[in-house]
């Protein structure tokens, strides 16, 4: 709760610094809106509906598209650290691939999958998927291998090892791997959605941007900071406090 | 009745400059059931080797190692292992670990339940079940290895350097544990130890490693009952035998070599 005041002030300061600047009226209203403005569009964009509507289209491109993410991920992941020659072929490719920003794929998947929704997801899955991989690879390779040996000498065969020492075992860095993900995920559906189509949050900002409304502008992009911020915050750093917490591996 | 035989077994790696590396020359050893052995030495002479191989989690390069005349070549219900770390999987609890081995046996649930439980009060953990292993103490991880071990009813029980991570408090206290524990169930132990004194205070046999490459190079045989008083001149004796022994290797072999020998 101390934190709080320090957090309070911050926040009021950037508000008084806002707000001088759009009394300089160095721009005109629609182009720089006061907090004032921002607030209200927000409000009413809630109370109509429209904010809420299109948060629940971009979540759910964005769920599905996360949950391939995470499939693919894992299976190429356990398949780089299972196999040498997988790792000596794949994973070079893997972290190009990482470095290329997922946008990048939205040209051609406009043009395989149409303007549509799967497009989108397309790009979500691009977005989503090296970072899995490479964390999914590192845990499982990363196993202790006196756990390994521990569960064999109790007469474990292949596939319980597999199920019941080394995923478990791999799981912080899986957590790491989600949180990456969805972070990279939620990155991508935003791009995505902004340059195809549909009715996400990146569509109406692109909306707000053609009618000229910066305030609705502003106000996409701090809905798409704020539940960014949210989800990273209290779903993954929690999971991944619980996760590091029951395994020991706490700094503490 | 012998129940462990090893014979004429060779153990060398392959090493990253592509030369092989003679772990292991020529070890025959014989253990009796219900024997407490110990292998000690310095680092590097191939007594985890060998205690490896007869868990079957290495193979040899020549020679065999047989359990009632089967030659074992890979793990098996007869042969537990503990580690020097414990090794407890950290997500799950206590008894979980307990009953990780009996779930593997596909053993009735309540009755695997049971059996954990029961295991667990021989070490006094019973307490602590519903614990996760990162809230206990060395020891007390140690002793969750060593009831996760025994639950399996194995007839031998492996031990690599169990409680060469722990003070000397926990360690005295374990010894003790063991040996009551050894007493009830009549295991056969085997025990790696770089420790003399532990190695004297525990076992009916000590064999006597020397390495480059690793090989036997002396046995004591210790009639002396348990529970031992290490003030005993006969341990004392014994001991500072080993002691030489280790000092002559030191000589022999180059000081490098030896980083371990403790007392």
């Amino acid at each position: 709760m101390k934190k709080l005041l320090p957090k309070t002030i911050f926040i009021l300061l950037i508000l008084a610094v806002w707000q001088f600047l759009f009394k300089l009226n160095i721009w005109p209203d629609f182009l720089f809106p006061s907090p004032g403005m921002v607030t209200s569009t927000l409000i009413e964009g809630f109370k109509d509906g429209t904010f809420t509507f299109a948060i629940t289209a971009s979540f759910k491109r964005l769920l599905i598209g996360y949950s391939l993410s995470l499939l693919f991920g894992l299976m190429l992941g356990v398949l780089i650290a299972s196999f040498q020659l997988v790792e000596d072929t794949i994973g070079p490719f893997i972290l190009a691939l990482q470095s290329v920003p997922s946008v990048v794929w939205l040209p051609l998947a406009l043009l395989w999958f149409s303007m549509g929704e799967r497009a989108i997801i397309f790009v979500v899955v691009l977005g989503g998927t090296w970072n899995m991989v490479i964390n999914a690879s590192t845990g499982i390779k990363n196993v202790q291998p006196v756990l390994i040996k521990a569960a064999k000498t109790m007469g474990v065969n292949k596939i319980q090892l597999f199920w019941k020492v080394i995923l478990p075992a791999a799981i912080p860095h899986l957590i790491t791997g989600m949180r990456l993900s969805w972070a990279f995920s939620w990155r991508a559906l935003m791009a995505g959605e902004l340059i195809g189509s549909g009715d996400g949050l990146g569509q109406i900002l692109m909306w707000g941007r053609d009618m000229g409304n910066m305030s609705l502008v502003i106000t996409v992009i701090l809905l798409i900071g704020s539940i960014g911020y949210l989800t990273d915050n209290f779903l993954f750093k929690k999971a991944e406090k619980v996760v590091l917490n029951r395994w020991g591996l706490n700094s503490k | 009745m012998n129940l462990l035989n090893i014979k004429d077994v060779n153990k060398n790696f392959k090493q990253e400059n592509g030369r092989q590396l003679e772990v292991l020359r020529n070890i025959n050893l014989k253990i009796k059931e219900k024997e407490f052995i110990s292998f000690i030495g310095p680092s590097g002479c191939g007594k985890s080797t060998l205690l490896n191989i007869l868990a079957g989690l290495i193979p040899v390069s020549s020679g065999q190692v047989m359990i009632k005349n089967k030659i074992i070549q890979n793990p098996g219900n007869d042969r537990v292992m503990v580690f020097q770390e414990a090794a407890l999987f950290p997500w799950l609890t206590v008894i979980e670990n307990v009953l990780f081995g009996l779930k593997i046996k596909k053993i009735d649930k309540k009755k695997a339940y049971q059996k954990a439980l029961e295991q667990l009060k021989a070490v006094q953990l019973d307490d602590f079940k519903d614990s996760y292993p990162h809230q206990l103490s060395g020891g007390m991880k140690q002793r969750v290895a060593i009831a996760r071990s025994l639950v399996l009813d194995p007839e031998i029980l492996l031990m690599d350097e169990p409680f060469g991570a722990l003070d000397e408090q926990s360690r005295l206290m374990l010894h003790r544990q063991l040996i009551k524990l050894w007493q009830k169930t009549e295991k056969t132990i085997v025990f790696v130890t770089h420790n003399i004194r532990e190695a004297v205070k525990l076992s009916d046999r000590v064999i006597v490693f020397g390495s480059n490459p690793g090989r036997i190079i002396e046995e004591f045989r210790i009639d002396i009952p348990q529970p031992r008083d290490r003030e005993n001149s006969a341990l004392i004796r014994i001991e500072n035998k080993i002691l030489d022994l280790l000092e002559e290797e030191i000589e022999s072999r180059g000081e490098n070599t030896y980083e371990k020998i403790a007392t």
